[in-house]
């Protein structure tokens, strides 16, 4: 696969704040590109240098190997965190004055009916709910039927079933074959939707590839989870030390519960049922890229 | 082009579809204007004003006023003019009854369409009558006519109401609205696609342009239904100087927003430049009294040449030639700050 977007010690510093630092990646055409990280990462930061709109301190950003020229952004589409349009525009008249932006636009009726706009087409595109507002601005994005797609935390502040609702729409592009660029952090929509990701802390990159193989490399367990109290007793004391010494798996005390990083569950869950532990909240999971990057940075994603 | 289009119809629909700012430009500004009309329409002048003409003083010469005709009656006051040209338009507009002048051969000029300015030509031909030189066969004056509609207060303040309201519009809807933009994130939006910093700025002010003069000719000609301005000129012009001197606050204000990021700040600044305009552009009184450096300062103000113009086209009926350099002076300003405006702008501030 050919790369169609390059970027080479890219870094931009705010006076003293190196926000994103020489991080270098390369998205392969056709593919979902993930940027994963905290709040505060240098995500935003990253897709809006690529984007064009804000200037790089240094380094390069090559797209289909030249640097990026007026042709840029014809052939993009942008979804901004958060986008205000203009006050009084029913949700037609955006797309349409979107689509008069662009000397190429595909077929409105197209972006409706992909984007499921056809229930608030009349209304005010002020007063549309969370949900609908993304949808609509991810119309907006493929106004110009993009060859790559920016998308940065489009599912932030959704619920539940709108995100869903909103993952299975980058799905239906993802097999049109577009390059998408996808920042979050929520690390289940970057294990469902992307092919490749890196993760970001700080400005830096501490892990790369796909979701499946970044898990191998550095997973080679399962968790078992028990809430605190339930592991503890009821006073909860973590003073029982006993307990912990007597489980010959790796033991992680996390905020939420006890995780014990096993390479054999069964043996494990015998021990904990020779230990009398009360198995009521009992899970066993495979590890998950929270996992992956609270191993690396020793601090959750989301916090 | 089409992308202007685009923005332009996007923009109109978003001042249209406002209630608030379409109440403010079709009712409140002609509430204004009737307030106005209503509250000095009974404000006559209580006197009968003669204006007598006189030499200018020259060293040496003692004045002799020989004129006595008017000087017994306490309800006449009689005042010096020494400008003929002034003197006389004075008479045109109704702001002086009569004007006479006692040099041979004696004359007197008056207004057919002033009542005040018929009786007191009786009133001087009586006297005259009655005067020792009234045998004299040489002896009589000789009587002119000055046409002219009284010129109300309404009709004066009417071309600064207009304007002011174009002031406040053109300000508020370029500049507050594109640092709202800026704010709020359309403009970052707008950078996204292939649209040009020209092209947004070139359709919000042809936006406001358009919107502007609809809304000034709406209520321009409603008035005029109940209060029938004076217009003397040719509306061909006055809507040339409507034009000319909209661009010219429009282009004031796309300078103002060309990197303000802060609504309070683009409140601020827009209030710093109307502020001065609302007082020192002869909106509402003239300047003529005030000191020459403020005269001088109002001149820096695009409000004043465009008020002006328009005043002199609508109660003077002065031809393109007249108001050439006032329209030369806003088209100059337009240039300046757009260019500025244009070299400053930035979509967003990081």
């Amino acid at each position: 696969m050919t790369a169609i977007l390059e970027v080479r010690n890219l870094t931009k510093s705010f006076r003293s704040l190196k926000a994103v630092d020489g991080i270098s990646f390369s998205i392969p055409q056709g593919s979902c590109f993930g940027l994963l990280g905290p709040n505060g990462a240098g995500k935003t930061t990253t897709i809006e240098m690529i984007e064009g709109i804000k200037k790089p301190t240094s380094g390069d950003i090559l797209y289909k190997g030249k640097p990026r020229d007026r042709e840029f952004s014809k052939q993009t589409g942008i979804q901004f965190q958060s986008t205000a349009l203009m006050d009084y525009l029913k949700t037609r008249e955006v797309l349409e004055l979107f689509a008069q932006l662009y000397p190429y636009s595909q077929p409105i009726s197209h972006l409706i009916e992909l984007c499921q706009l056809e229930d608030f087409l009349d209304t005010y595109a002020t007063r549309l709910s969370g949900g609908q507002r993304q949808r609509l601005l991810l119309a907006v994005a493929l106004v110009n039927d993009p060859e790559i797609l920016f998308l940065d935390e489009p599912t932030t502040g959704l619920d539940p079933q709108a995100r869903r609702n909103f993952w299975s729409l980058i799905h239906e592009i993802k097999q049109r074959g577009k390059t998408v660029l996808l920042t979050t952090h929520y690390m289940e929509e970057a294990e469902l939707l992307c092919d490749q990701l890196i993760i970001m802390d700080k400005g830096k990159i501490i892990a790369d590839g796909s979701p499946e193989v970044l898990l191998h490399q550095h997973f080679n367990h399962s968790y078992v989870c028990i809430d605190r109290q339930d592991f503890y007793g009821n006073d909860g004391n973590p003073s029982n030390g006993d307990i912990i010494k007597c489980i010959s798996s790796p033991i992680e005390i996390r905020e939420d519960c006890i995780a014990i990083a096993t390479t054999a569950v069964e043996k494990t869950l015998s021990e904990l049922v020779a230990l009398n532990v009360n198995l009521r909240s009992l899970r066993v999971r495979s590890p998950s890229l929270d996992d992956l990057f609270l191993k690396l940075t020793g601090h959750h994603i989301r916090e | 082009m089409k992308q202007i289009f685009a923005l332009w119809m996007a923009r109109n629909r978003e001042y249209y579809r406002d209630k608030g700012s379409l109440f403010w430009s079709f009712v409140a500004t002609p509430f204004i204007v009737i307030v106005l009309a209503l509250a000095f329409s009974s404000k006559g002048q209580e006197i009968f004003r003669a204006g007598q003409l006189v030499a200018p003083p020259t060293p040496g010469v003692v004045q002799t006023t020989t004129f006595n005709v008017f000087s017994n009656e306490s309800t006449i006051q009689v005042i010096d003019y020494s400008n003929l040209k002034d003197a006389i338009r004075r008479v045109q507009f109704h702001q002086l009854d009569i004007l006479v002048t006692t040099e041979e051969p004696a004359r007197y000029w008056v207004n057919p369409e002033s009542a005040k300015g018929l009786l007191l030509e009786k009133l001087l031909l009586l006297e005259a009558q009655k005067s020792p030189e009234a045998d004299d066969k040489n002896y009589h004056w000789q009587r002119e006519e000055i046409k002219g509609q009284k010129i109300r207060y309404i009709d004066w303040v009417i071309p600064g109401i207009l304007a002011m309201n174009m002031m406040f519009s053109g300000l508020w809807g370029i500049g507050y609205v594109i640092v709202r933009y800026r704010k709020n994130g359309v403009l970052k939006r707008l950078q996204a696609t292939p649209l040009t910093a020209w092209q947004f700025l070139i359709s919000q002010a042809l936006s406001r342009l358009s919107i502007m003069l609809t809304v000034t000719t709406l209520v321009f000609v409603t008035c005029n239904l109940f209060i029938d301005f004076m217009m003397v000129g040719s509306y061909l012009l006055l809507l040339l100087i409507a034009v000319v001197g909209n661009l010219a606050i429009i282009s004031m204000s796309l300078l103002m927003a060309a990197r303000t990021a802060s609504e309070e700040l683009a409140n601020g600044l827009l209030n710093l430049i109307s502020f001065p305009m609302l007082l020192l552009s002869e909106l509402w009184f003239s300047l003529d009294d005030a000191p020459q450096w403020l005269q001088d300062f109002s001149l820096l103000l695009p409000l004043t040449h465009l008020v002006k113009a328009a005043r002199n086209v609508m109660l003077e009926g002065a031809h393109l030639n007249d108001v050439a350099p006032q329209l030369i002076i806003l088209t100059l300003m337009t240039v300046l700050f757009v260019t500025l405006a244009g070299f400053l702008f930035r979509w967003h501030n990081d």
